[in-house]
């Protein structure tokens, strides 16, 4: 699939860039004067097989390797490029695609063309086989630039901050107790690490801490704040709420311990497993309460260098 | 087993990710408590329960499980749909009780055993 789209792109492009997007950078271009003796090494030294001659900006002739090889069997002696030039010139005009290039050079089995001005039939440049080629890289190269940036996916986020340490903070807040909404953090916290291109488990564990603590909030903080603090190797999450404190901290870390309401528990929540999740998915897992004061939550989850983003 | 043969074979009313019944699905989980969903499901699980708040999209969403079965013909709530569909979660709705829906389930041959699978806490 990918190559198709590549040759959809180059062929996208032969139809919209014009030959003068792709034309010789250097051009050399002969006076009617010039004598040809002087052809074999001008040629030779720009590596080229053919040269247009050129006076008052109008293509008068050109002159090739055939016509040059042509003068030295005949045996003729040392003339101007003039009397030994082709006049029948195949040129292309400035406004035909790059696709009229690459036909004529097909048709005609030349290595150049001279580019000519439609208006006003000057001189516009050279173009090579060569050219054509290179201009379609260049624009393929700024088209691949575009793709890259606008699809920056932030894989290597982390790596690309020039810094001697960088983290990220994420923070979301909470607002009474509405628990419709309740994993909405979790399920945009979700989506940002995976944009950051995060291990699937390291993704998968943050996830399901971030959403019993963010549950926790919602049922018994009514209002607190989400905090995750990342940088390439450890993610640290912190929640906050002003609720009511936990008496007995040792209590809710035994798996099936709630306090839980009549309504949340209708709704499935309060199973008593949420620190217990939370263990689970980290690597330690503090929480400092005081009653009629409120909790902070704070889990740490180190990245498994193998897992850890770049 | 495909998912779509599944869906097909106990008459299973498609409610949201119509598109999303191609995968294999062997294994199922049933509970209707979040937290429990959580600790015990694997990924690629058919779940099985009876609640329809917009929180099971949540659960199902982060378990990557394959689809949810509602039973005893219970509809999900309509925030529940939307959150469902945005999230490509199928959800089904069976008319059967849970036991014998998952008694059916287990003929076809999806069974509640970890099977030597890397368990998905």
């Amino acid at each position: 699939m990918r190559r198709l789209t590549e040759i959809h792109k180059v062929q996208e492009l032969v139809f919209k860039l014009k030959t003068p997007d792709a034309k010789a950078s250097e051009v050399v271009i002969l006076s009617p004067n010039t004598m040809m003796s002087e052809v074999r090494s001008i040629l030779k030294r720009n590596k080229i097989a053919a040269a247009p001659i050129v006076a008052d900006k109008k293509v008068l002739g050109i002159i090739s390797v055939n016509d040059y090889i042509n003068w030295l069997i005949a045996g003729r002696e040392d003339c101007c490029v003039e009397k030994c030039m082709s006049l029948n010139v195949k040129f292309l005009y400035d406004d035909e695609p790059l696709t009229d290039a690459i036909k004529s050079f097909e048709r005609y089995g030349f290595y150049e063309f001279p580019i000519i001005n439609r208006k006003n039939g000057n001189f516009a440049g050279i173009i090579t086989r060569r050219d054509v080629i290179m201009g379609l890289l260049r624009a393929l190269e700024i088209d691949y630039h575009e793709i890259e940036i606008s699809s920056y996916s932030g894989r290597t986020f982390f790596h690309d901050m020039a810094a001697d340490h960088t983290e990220l903070m994420l923070k979301f807040s909470v607002e009474g107790k509405n628990i419709q909404h309740g994993g909405d953090i979790a399920s945009k916290l979700k989506k940002n690490l995976h944009h950051l291109g995060l291990h699937p488990d390291t993704i998968r564990k943050t996830v399901i801490a971030t959403y019993e603590a963010e549950m926790n909030l919602i049922i018994y903080g009514g209002c607190g704040t989400v905090e995750v603090l990342m940088d390439a190797d450890v993610i640290h999450i912190e929640v906050r709420d002003e609720g009511p404190g936990i008496p007995d901290i040792q209590k809710v870390l035994q798996p099936g311990y709630s306090t839980a309401p009549d309504w949340v528990r209708e709704l499935g929540f309060g199973a008593g497993m949420g620190f217990t999740n939370m263990q689970n998915c980290s690597d330690t897992l503090d929480i400092i309460s005081k009653v009629g004061k409120g909790t902070i939550v704070k889990i740490r989850i180190s990245l498994d260098p193998e897992k850890s983003i770049k | 087993m495909k998912l779509s043969e599944i869906v097909e074979k106990l008459g299973l009313k498609i409610r949201t990710g119509g598109g999303k019944l191609d995968r294999e699905v062997s294994r199922g989980y049933a509970s209707d408590l979040m937290s429990d969903v959580i600790a015990h499901s694997m990924k690629n699980d058919i779940w099985v329960t009876i609640q329809i708040h917009l929180n099971i999209v949540a659960v199902a969403s982060m378990k990557e499980l394959s689809c949810i079965v509602l039973i005893n013909g219970k509809e999900p709530e309509k925030e529940t749909l939307e959150k469902a569909e945005a999230e490509g979660i199928p959800i089904l709705v069976s008319d059967l009780p849970a036991f014998e829906l998952i008694g059916r389930l287990y003929q076809l041959g999806i069974s509640g055993k970890k099977n030597g699978q890397e368990e998905n806490t």
